[in-house]
């Protein structure tokens, strides 16, 4: 039995082909209507509303608050200011990412964590003897993805606070529709968007406010088809589909480390401390096995691919995260590494996904042989690395 | 000193500016020479009423060729091509038919009408299907002169006989069917409900002076079958911020590849010497020399306008002279102070969609009946088009802008007294009949654009306000357009090339005669 969001009275009744999705224990919609475009479209033109309740989120308290997510995390919590957001990424021992996700200050011993993946057992391990209060308060919180164009006119409609002012990666506490939130700029689309909190019995007050001005700013509900297709045209990592959490791995082959996702950036080697980090350390100076990239496939080589079974061209109606083999020759005599997610990306007219692949062959401008299968036989077609994110307006951080 | 450039672009239509945008590509010195302040031509938006933008003639997108935007990279340059998933037909008994992205829903709402048709619904699409991916390949080639080849048309010709011969028999006797009959007949072969068949035959008259029972319509609901959006045939959509985003996409990328775009430039003539274009003269006397003068104006502006007589074959002038033009539609815009609702929905929904008042065929053949001898119909058959219902940069937030492109408005001005008048008749007919499925649409009016094919000619060129720079009939497609023998995208006149609707593919955001007429020049090696 799946548990229910705060927004679910709204979604369930908007949620035309009860198409839901198991997210953390909760059901979470697929699409709305039928065909996801106008979510699609919505999240690139207008606004896009996310439930993402389901996300796992936790308040962490406490004098050594700071110092638990600091020992934790791979970024340096100290420099996250009150009223900052970080996203950042958590290993285990031995460099294996078990997470990615974000810490916001709120307050100077007062930080909200949100992750995809439950974590309680793992904050109190790691906080071990450390003065820190956590609570786990997933359930108790509701959340609102407002992701857009127009999401920053949207809310400020509802709000006595200068959203001009929020910057990217910042928190503010306020009302919105009357209603206590948190919000914070940021989300999961690459685009100008808002991450709002609220308590889970205020969840429908403030959708409603929002539903009632839908018309003028273009705002849409929007499900899980939507939100994949436009985090890899934001180049983002998607667990269970970039990686797998080293703690749900059986193998180790199924592990993954930061460098390995191409999320150097949020490693801190020069922290004098966190989990894993003697061991990130150790596969800086030997160079990892793997590296994440973008790819754009080549859309021309496949239109040829279908012509030669009288088919004209089929592209993907919306994204995929099954592995597909990656080989530096057309002939697949040499394997070089996999795609992990794709989607043929309507806005931009390109067929992009993300790769995990062999650093030699991982250079921007780097040709490479994807597979694809064609009425059920497997060839390949020309992709190219190319630059992430692979949609990045200027008014996602303006 | 004159200027010099590799190439000169007459007119900043979205075909000029593709010649411009590939030539450029190609490293040649290229000049953009548009007599309007904006580029675009039928493709434009304008701000007419303050803080409402129009999409003043073309409104939506479907046959922009994906080639263009991958070679252009249009999408970097601003495309963004929303679909338009759905149509709304009310009927004039308050029922209506609501078509979907998706085909159960399609089912559902069809078996309303008839159980039969529901059925094959389905069929007719894989049909229509087949039979775009059949003549698709003809958008793409440079069309041959059957009568005289040459080597190259030879070998396209061939390709397109292998093409045509991998179809099965029944396919190809279906196509030779759509090549010769009425649309009205041809769907009369496949359903029932009469609203399902003026709303399909719609695609069959859009731009034609013909009604959906006179043969060869069948075509044309063809031609837009062989639209597509991101691989799916028959898909329609509509730019953010109007078709004018379409433009000044292709304009942009135009201009990062060096091309230059000079505005409020009218061309006089072609500068021509010893049969080879060396130019242009500009209306106010200005020469400006170019290797090569390529024109997106339409047949008779390029051919009977911008050149002196003497230039051309005999055979060339009569067939642009004979050249079917007979604008058939107007154009209505209007800037509304909230959302038009359609009584056959009720009070709560609003439409998200395209909205087409064509409640029967009769209906349709009758509008045609009313324009064909002159005027227009009293009881227009609509293509309404609300981009603001998803579109937020087009109106206020809560206001909205309406597109109604209307048929049949015929170009003569038969029976009126003056144009004036004619165009008020127009407006009123247009709005008192949308205002029978939409009540409340008079009382949301705050600005009425009203547009005739005679106000189309004046303000974008296009010679009696045909939107496709010519009909789309069959007698003057492929190796006719604009005439035969001239299909090439040259012309009698050395280094004188044409790259606009009235060459193939035709008419329509397709960029397709700007690319091939710019693949041509590029091919000649004169510039």
């Amino acid at each position: 039995m799946l548990k229910k969001t705060p927004f679910h009275e709204r979604t369930a009744e908007l949620c035309e082909g009860e198409s839901w999705l198991d997210w953390a224990g909760h059901l979470s919609a697929n699409s709305y209507e039928l065909d996801h475009s106008h979510e699609y479209y919505a999240v690139r033109t207008g606004c896009g509303m996310f439930d993402v309740s389901p996300l796992y989120k936790y308040h962490v308290r406490g004098r050594d608050a700071m110092a638990l997510l600091d020992r934790m995390s791979t970024r340096n919590v100290a420099k996250c200011k009150v009223g900052q957001i970080v996203y950042t990424a958590w290993c285990d021992d031995d460099g294996y990412i078990v997470d990615d996700g974000t810490i916001a200050r709120l307050g100077e011993d007062f930080f909200r964590l949100t992750t995809a993946m439950s974590l309680l057992y793992w904050l109190e391990d790691v906080g071990f003897g450390l003065e820190v209060e956590i609570e786990e308060v997933s359930q108790e919180q509701g959340a609102l993805a407002i992701q857009g164009p127009t999401s920053k006119v949207l809310l400020q409609q509802f709000t006595e606070a200068n959203l001009d002012e929020l910057k990217y990666f910042r928190i503010i506490e306020t009302k919105l529709a009357g209603v206590p939130v948190r919000i914070g700029r940021n989300g999961y689309t690459g685009d100008l968007g808002y991450e709002v909190f609220m308590d889970a019995n205020d969840g429908l007050a403030v959708w409603d406010a929002l539903m009632e001005k839908s018309d003028e700013y273009k705002l849409r509900p929007a499900g899980h088809i939507a939100l994949d297709m436009v985090r890899i045209e934001a180049g983002l990592v998607l667990i269970d589909a970039e990686f797998m959490s080293a703690t749900n791995a059986m193998y180790p082959i199924q592990r993954t480390t930061p460098f390995e996702l191409g999320l150097d950036w949020v490693v801190n080697l020069k922290k004098s401390h966190f989990i894993g980090l003697r061991a990130l350390r150790e596969e800086k100076a030997r160079g990892p096995a793997w590296t994440t990239v973008g790819l754009q496939v080549d859309v021309v080589a496949l239109e040829a691919l279908y012509a030669r079974f009288g088919m004209p061209l089929i592209l993907p109606y919306h994204s995929w995260t099954d592995p597909v083999p990656l080989y530096a020759d057309a002939n697949k005599g040499r394997y070089i590494g996999k795609a992990t997610s794709g989607t043929w990306s309507p806005i931009m007219k390109r067929y992009v996904a993300l790769a995990r692949l062999k650093p030699e062959a991982a250079k921007i401008g780097n040709s490479l042989h994807i597979e694809m299968t064609v009425e059920g036989q497997r060839f390949t077609v020309p992709a190219t690395v190319v630059e992430t994110p692979f949609f990045d307006p200027p008014r996602k951080r303006a | 000193m004159t200027e010099q450039y590799d190439a000169i672009i007459i007119g900043g239509g979205h075909n000029g500016l593709t010649c411009a945008a590939y030539l450029a590509k190609a490293g040649r010195k290229v000049l953009v020479l548009e007599r309007r302040h904006l580029v675009g031509g039928a493709a434009v938006t304008e701000e007419i009423f303050p803080g409402f933008k129009f999409t003043v003639c073309s409104y939506v997108v479907s046959l922009l060729r994906p080639e263009v935007i991958r070679e252009l990279e249009l999408a970097k340059h601003g495309l963004h091509i929303m679909p338009l998933l759905s149509s709304f037909a009310p009927m004039e008994n308050g029922d209506y038919l609501l078509t979907h992205a998706d085909d159960s829903s399609n089912y559902h709402e069809l078996r309303r009408h008839s159980k039969r048709d529901a059925e094959m619904f389905p069929l007719f699409n894989q049909m229509m299907y087949e039979m775009a991916h059949a003549v698709k390949p003809i958008l793409a080639t440079v069309p041959p002169d059957p009568s005289a080849p040459g080597l190259r048309g030879l070998q396209d010709l061939n390709y397109l006989r292998k093409h045509v011969q991998g179809m099965s028999k029944k396919s190809f006797h279906c196509l030779t069917k759509l090549m010769t009959m009425s649309v009205s007949d041809f769907l009369d072969e496949w359903f029932e409900t009469d609203i399902l068949k003026s709303l399909m035959a719609l695609n069959g008259i859009i731009g034609t002076m013909l009604g959906p029972k006179s043969p060869g319509t069948a075509y044309v609901l063809l031609h837009h079958y062989m639209g597509e959006l991101d691989g799916a045939f028959t898909a329609w959509g509509a730019q953010q911020g109007g078709t004018g985003g379409v433009s000044e996409a292709i304009a942009s990328a135009a201009r990062s590849y060096g091309a230059e775009i000079r505005c409020n430039a009218p061309v006089e003539r072609v500068l021509v010497k010893d049969g080879t274009a060396v130019g242009v003269v500009m209306e106010n006397g200005d020469e400006i020399k170019a290797k090569v003068v390529a024109s997106g104006c339409d047949p008779t502006v390029t051919f009977r306008k911008l050149l002196e007589e003497k230039e051309l074959p005999d055979d060339l002038v009569s067939a642009i002279d004979n050249f079917k033009y007979r604008g058939s539609s107007g154009k209505v815009n209007l800037a509304l102070d909230g959302m038009p609702r359609f009584s056959a929905l009720g009070d709560d929904a609003s439409v998200q969609c395209m909205a087409e008042i064509c409640p029967d065929m009769d209906y349709l053949e009758k509008a045609y009946d009313d324009a064909v001898y002159g005027g227009f119909s009293k009881r227009p058959f609509m293509d309404v088009e609300m981009p603001t219902a998803n579109d937020p940069t087009m109106a206020p937030p809560g206001k909205h802008v309406m597109s109604i492109f209307v048929q049949y408005a015929n170009y003569a001005l038969d029976p009126y007294d003056t144009r004036d008048a004619q165009r008020d008749a127009f407006g009123d007919a247009v709005v008192n009949t949308l205002s029978d499925f939409v009540p409340n649409i008079k009382d949301l009016i705050l600005h009425k654009q009203v547009l005739t094919p005679w106000d189309i000619e004046q303000r974008i060129g296009l010679t009696e306000g045909n939107i496709f720079q010519g009909e789309l009939t069959l007698d003057q497609l492929f190796f006719f357009r604009p005439a035969p023998g001239y299909s090439d995208y040259r012309t009698p006149v050395k280094n004188y090339y044409q790259c606009g609707s009235g060459t193939h593919p035709g008419g329509g955001i397709t960029a397709g005669p700007g690319r091939l007429g710019a693949l041509e020049i590029l091919r000649d090696g004169n510039v």
